[in-house]
């Protein structure tokens, strides 16, 4: 019961009401993204990979071997094969410290301490990362593009579209996974490496997993067909090859299909993540 | 009698410890308090009390056993009671590649203050706690003073009728401590509520309209520092807080023992 006597100071009562109606969310979830950008355009990673991916990818086009006209393919997949590296690594490594470091370097205090709830803490986090994976994530695909503009003289925009933004929607998976994986390990390295390993694992296996099961006895069978259709199948999302061969557009129904699955495999991952959080205790 | 800002009633707080066959540890027993509107209200207790533990019940990062606590009348649990509280942590820690501007504008924003006040709520705190000269600076380059004045700072960006602080001087020196103290009474006569935790008795004596002094995780004793003082018939606060927590002096025991002999 609350004691009548603690009434709130009726004049403040509409600054009061801040942080809980729905714009109040929206205003803590976003105001905790911009601070998650701000930190990824300040720290060096991102500058280090896209530099490097440049300079690797500069190399390469510099390089004609035996007067191929066709050697343009082969650098738009080494380039592309350094960009899906790189938004890996930029991902998960700035998913995988946000909760941690929040707690450890004790910021989570004096943040928790103002009118913010623990969901919209994990919400603008999530968010964060994903739009600032999603900024680096652009310059890298125009960067690809100038390259492989300059070689074909060719501009298949809507293709780059397309790709860039299955590839968006699918490190937004990879994001929830790791905000989730935060919150389980705690510490960010271990999580950097659980989820590294889980993401490129399921890029490359994740596929293959069906025809294992078909090859294991039982309860082999039933536990391997149960994990190749819960997984996130994130090589669904990989179209480097529609690319790097120039072929047409993907329909785009199946394309808007690609990214519904995605938000929801996101929000499944995310909700758990906020699930976690909400029973943590934190002191 | 002005009304009640800050109020615990009965509570209790429980934690299982992570190793196997332990008992439960009991943090709070059954804490009834009452700060009222206006007043400092020093909260006193030997490490391991239960300071810490009130104030992450009242900022809601730890949920009580039983019994309930209530800022402004409006149960901890739910996070609108924190929006007119400020609140600064025992070992402050920000974000290292914001500047103090920015976290106070980050802070600002999550307190919705309309834009038209936020640099004017800026400059002012920060003018404040004396970091104006630094405001453009990102926090991993200031000093550990500077970055105790930006959490003092952060915790009054939204003019907050209840400061809630934890050991707001400790780690720093005659100077800092001393500019607190000065905030501390600032805010104290624009009629500001506060509470904070502090083993600085000397610093408590001078600026608490109240104290309450803890121990176990029980309330051992409250009231006015002249009251306490004439009540336990000790010189000062410091010899009453030592007679409350039962610490008895090695040395002076020593020396009545060798007096007896």
């Amino acid at each position: 019961m609350t004691p009548a006597t603690h009434s709130l100071d009726p004049a403040r009562l509409p600054e009061i009401a801040a942080g809980t109606d729905r714009s109040g969310t929206l205003n803590n979830v976003l105001a905790i993204a911009g601070i998650v950008i701000k930190e990824m355009y300040r720290r060096k990673d991102f500058y280090v990979l896209f530099v490097l991916t440049a300079l690797i990818t500069l190399l390469m086009g510099s390089v004609t071997f035996f007067n191929q006209e066709n050697i343009v393919r082969y650098l738009k997949e080494i380039c592309l094969f350094l960009i899906w590296a790189a938004s890996l690594v930029i991902t998960i490594t700035t998913a995988a410290r946000q909760i941690p470091a929040e707690r450890e370097q004790r910021t989570l205090f004096p943040l928790l301490a103002k009118p913010v709830t623990r969901n919209q803490l994990v919400i603008g986090k999530f968010l964060g990362c994903w739009f600032a994976s999603g900024i680096s994530l652009l310059l890298f695909y125009l960067f690809f593009g100038a390259v492989a503009g300059a070689k074909e003289h060719e501009w298949p925009v809507l293709n780059y579209f397309q790709a860039a933004v299955l590839h968006w929607f699918m490190l937004g998976i990879v994001c929830a996974l790791t905000m989730l994986g935060s919150v389980v390990f705690d510490a960010p390295s271990s999580t950097n490496t659980i989820m590294l390993i889980v993401s490129v694992g399921i890029l490359l296996v994740g596929r293959h997993l069906n025809k294992v099961a078909l090859k294991m006895e039982e309860p082999g069978q039933t536990i391997v067909y149960a994990i190749y259709f819960v997984l996130p199948h994130l090589e669904l999302f990989d179209v480097r090859d529609l690319i790097v061969h120039n072929w047409g557009l993907i329909p785009w129904h199946i394309w808007a299909a690609g990214l519904a699955y995605a938000a929801v495999y996101s929000a499944i991952f995310l909700a758990l993540a906020c699930l976690m959080f909400r029973r943590k205790a934190i002191n | 009698m002005s009304e009640a800002i800050l109020k615990t009633d009965n509570l209790r707080v429980e934690y299982r410890s992570r190793e196997v066959g332990q008992e439960l540890k009991c943090a709070l027993k059954g804490l009834n308090l009452e700060v009222r509107r206006g007043e400092v209200y020093g909260f006193l207790g030997p490490n391991g009390a239960g300071k810490t533990t009130t104030m992450n019940v009242l900022l809601g990062f730890v949920n009580a056993t039983a019994g309930d606590a209530w800022l402004f009348g409006v149960n901890v649990r739910e996070p609108i009671a924190r929006q007119r509280i400020g609140y600064l942590p025992e070992q402050t820690c920000y974000y290292k590649f914001l500047t103090a501007e920015e976290i106070l504008r980050f802070y600002a924003k999550i307190f919705r203050i309309p834009k038209a006040d936020v640099e004017r709520r800026i400059d002012a705190v920060l003018k404040l706690v004396d970091l104006d000269h630094a405001r453009k600076r990102q926090i991993k380059t200031y000093s550990k003073g500077m970055q105790q004045r930006v959490g003092l700072a952060q915790a009054l960006i939204n003019d907050p009728d209840l400061l809630i602080l934890d050991e707001p001087t400790s780690g720093l020196d005659p100077v800092g401590r001393m500019k607190v103290r000065e905030i501390i009474l600032r805010l104290k006569n624009e009629g500001k509520t506060v509470f904070f935790s502090s083993h600085e008795l000397g610093e408590v004596e001078t600026v608490c309209d109240r104290v309450a002094i803890l121990a176990q995780g029980e309330l051992k004793a409250e009231g006015q520092v002249s009251e306490l003082v004439r009540l336990h018939q000790q010189p000062n606060l410091e010899q009453v807080f030592l007679k409350i927590i039962g610490y008895h002096d090695s040395s002076d025991s020593l020396t009545r023992s060798r007096q007896a002999a």
